[in-house]
């Protein structure tokens, strides 16, 4: 049939542009999901903190000690799913006042007879006050492995920025640690 | 009508014969009807899906199934019913009727049109194994959120990631396919805005279709790399966010949802002039309002995630953005209940189904209103007040137009009539029966019932047994519906080129029933009285 020439056929050489604008498109907006929307994602979570993940290390400030302002920084650990590790703040709860450097610990203890590598999570919350907690040492920058039986004390040292917003009185950062021995065995993920 | 009007090549004009006919056929109509049977083959497979649901849900406490298949059948029923029974409906009528609506002899690229529809097939036989592997069918919901559908999902987790690609190449070129058509195949005077209104909201849905279907291919791609490849997108241990998913997911979804009543939109525009014997109400606010409808739906996604913890502004601004949709939605609403108003109506079948989409896709919307109040969302999220909400925009909205589609053209496409009684049983009891299924679903909801739950608390236990008596009616009488068209294919009286009095359009300007080639030549629009659309 395609031998047929009507006068509706007349414009077909435009079928030819629908074609490769329309492929163009969908070629565009895969590319945006993967190079566009992943990492404006990342992006914008980075600079608002809404996930409460706080990111990479800081160096430390001179800030002034707002000596009047004490906070409230709770501590949490948690395990992923089945992660068999045993995990735990050895703090609960500092006081810290913004500028200060506060180092606290948390205990990890591999409790299989195998050996493992964990990586952890951190979370704050509220989340407004991502941006203004800074971490100048902490395990979760790291992978954590440890032979079987192996336990470990594993350092966090961070400072609050004064400019923390003034109704944020208590934080807490919460750790999630998962068993990434697999991914290690696989490839080597990127944290 | 056609064979006086050209002097050469007349070796192809019937069909082939056999099963070859269907297999290579590049035939606009052969290939609409096909997509047409696959989608009510679909809608049946995804309906006994429903019935398993409906009957373990009868009564509290686990009866007929486990939770694992539970969960299967609940995930498998909308995967189903989304990709195979909604979206192939549409695409069958658009196949058969923008043609013929607009005076082109048939697709733009034949070919193509071919593959499009074979493909289904294969990526929907593949989805169905699933249920046979170990480890059984996907489970995750029709959301596959992931790390359910990535750190937990059963081994056919990856059949189901390749037969969402199938399905998304399929889509993206019938979409291609369509807007060629739209764009370059029109007959002489028939102007942009002179075309019937499902070919606008077809050409509108093709472009959401080529904009998103990518979108999904990238989020199932994603899953398949941190599945097999060591990727982390969506596991936090990697440094990588489930959250993410639901961003990516909605972002296709919610267009994804408009897709599916976009071309409803169409049909029922096309049925309520004929019925009520009046010109339809505000032609063009009805496009404007079908392309900001389009537009708005980008910018809604995280209405599907008010509670994931977004912060204050984002809430607000998703609730917003999502309540504006309401607003071209009532400017539609608004236009075809004004065609009606002091119209000479009938109610015939056809008519019927697009009176009953009109009120009941209305209340679908309204609680889609409320839904969208992020504070009152809180409540409302995961309950079955949700899925009493997307049932009535698809099933009484989406299905409901694409069965008044049938009983429409289906004499046109068969040249046999239906039998008008059995269409009036068929939906009196469709429409009684979708009341009674997803009506007290609302009270569930409100009363605080999870979704996508195999066994619930006592207190649920009434309008449950309600809902699933309604689910059996409406699903039995879906068989009714299959009798009707059978019946009138094999024994139908012959039907008039017009049946309709009131209607409108090209389509009816051919005979009943359409000959395998039409407006070969070009019809001439100008002279076409059906066309006289008194707008500016
Ligand atoms: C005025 C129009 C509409 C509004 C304001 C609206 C709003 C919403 C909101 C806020 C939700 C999320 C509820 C939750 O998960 O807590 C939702 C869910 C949903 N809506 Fe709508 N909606 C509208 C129209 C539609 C239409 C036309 C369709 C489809 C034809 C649709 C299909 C769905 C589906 C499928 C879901 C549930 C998805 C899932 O979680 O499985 N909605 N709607
Ligand atoms: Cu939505």
């Amino acid at each position: 049939m395609s031998e047929h020439r009507t006068d509706t056929e007349r414009k077909s050489g435009g079928h030819h542009s629908v074609v490769v604008k329309s492929l163009l498109a969908v070629v565009g907006m895969l590319a945006f999901v993967f190079v566009g929307l992943v990492p404006m994602y990342n992006l914008i979570c980075e600079w608002t903190g809404v996930t409460g993940r706080t990111t990479g290390a800081s160096e430390v400030q001179n800030f002034v000690v707002a000596e009047d302002r004490p906070i409230k920084v709770q501590f949490l650990a948690t395990n992923n799913a089945d992660m068999p590790w045993e995990f735990r703040p050895m703090v609960k709860q500092v006081t810290a006042k913004p500028g200060e450097l506060v180092q606290v610990n948390f205990y990890a203890r591999n409790k299989t007879r195998r050996d493992m590598t964990a990586q952890a999570i951190p979370s704050l919350s509220p989340f407004e006050s991502t941006p203004y907690f800074h971490k100048t040492e902490c395990f979760c920058f790291n992978q954590q492995p440890l032979a079987a039986g192996e336990d470990v004390e594993m350092g966090l040292v961070f400072q609050i920025d004064p400019d923390l917003p003034d109704w944020v009185r208590t934080i807490s950062l919460s750790y999630t640690l998962y068993d990434i021995t697999e991914q290690q065995e696989v490839a080597s993920a990127k944290p | 009508m056609t064979t006086a009007t050209h002097d050469h090549d007349h070796a192809h004009h019937g069909p082939a014969k056999g099963i070859t006919r269907w297999l290579y056929t590049t035939n606009h109509k052969d290939i609409g009807t096909m997509y047409l049977w696959f989608s009510f083959a679909m809608f049946l497979l995804g309906g006994t899906f429903a019935m398993v649901i409906r009957a373990e849900l009868f009564q509290p406490g686990l009866q007929l199934v486990q939770p694992e298949f539970f969960n299967q059948m609940t995930t498998m029923h909308g995967l189903i019913m989304v990709f195979g029974a909604v979206m192939p409906a549409f695409v069958g009528l658009a196949n058969w009727m923008i043609p013929m609506m607009i005076g082109a002899p048939d697709m733009a690229l034949p070919r193509m049109n071919n593959l499009s529809f074979w493909i289904l097939p294969f990526a929907f036989a593949m989805l169905a194994s699933t249920l046979f592997m170990e480890g059984g069918a996907p489970n995750f919901g029709w959301t596959f959120y992931a790390p359910l559908s990535t750190t937990y999902a059963p081994p056919s987790v990856t059949f189901f990631i390749f037969a969402v690609h199938i399905m998304g190449a399929s889509s993206i070129m019938g979409a291609i396919n369509i807007v060629a058509t739209i764009l370059n195949m029109r007959a002489p005077g028939m102007t942009l805005m002179r075309m019937p209104l499902f070919v606008w909201t077809w050409l509108i849905t093709a472009y959401l279709l080529i904009a998103v279907m990518p979108v999904l291919a990238g989020v199932v791609t994603m899953m398949l790399m941190d599945i097999h490849f060591g990727t982390a997108f969506f596991n936090a241990a990697g440094g990588g966010s489930p959250v993410l998913f639901q961003h990516v997911f909605w972002f296709f979804g919610h267009p994804e949802v408009y897709i599916m009543i976009l071309p409803a939109f169409g049909i029922v525009s096309a049925i309520i002039p004929a019925f009520a014997r009046k010109q339809l109400f505000g032609y063009s606010s009805m496009v404007y309002a079908t392309a900001s409808i389009a537009f708005l739906s980008f910018i809604v996604w995280a209405h599907h995630m008010f509670t994931v913890g977004i912060p204050f502004l984002g809430e607000a601004f998703f609730m917003w953005a999502t309540m504006l949709i309401a607003v071209p939605t009532g400017v539609k609403v608004f236009n075809w209940v004004t065609t009606m108003f002091r119209g000479s109506m009938t109610f015939e079948t056809p008519m019927l189904f697009a009176v009953c989409f009109v009120v009941l896709f209305t209340i679908g919307g309204f609680s889609g209103l409320m839904l969208a109040v992020a504070p009152a969302d809180f409540q409302y999220h995961d309950t079955y007040f949700v899925v009493a909400h997307f049932h009535y925009v698809l099933v009484p909205g989406a299905v409901f137009s694409i069965m008044a589609a049938v009983y429409y053209w289906l004499p046109k496409w068969s040249g046999k009539m239906y039998n008008e009684t059995l269409g009036k049983v068929h939906f009196w009891l469709s429409f009684v029966g979708v009341n009674v299924l997803f009506f007290p679903q609302h009270f569930l909801g409100l009363a605080g019932m999870p979704r996508r739950i195999p066994d619930y608390a006592l207190q649920f236990a009434d309008f449950n047994m309600i809902s699933s008596i309604g689910g059996f009616l409406f699903g039995a009488s879906q068989l009714l519906f299959l009798y009707i068209v059978v019946h009138t294919i094999v024994a139908g009286k012959p039907a008039k080129a017009k049946p309709w009095d009131g209607a409108e359009g090209l389509e009816w300007s051919v005979p009943s029933p359409a000959p395998y080639h039409t407006f070969e030549t070009p019809p001439d629009i100008d002279k076409a009285p059906q066309l006289d659309r008194k707008e500016p």
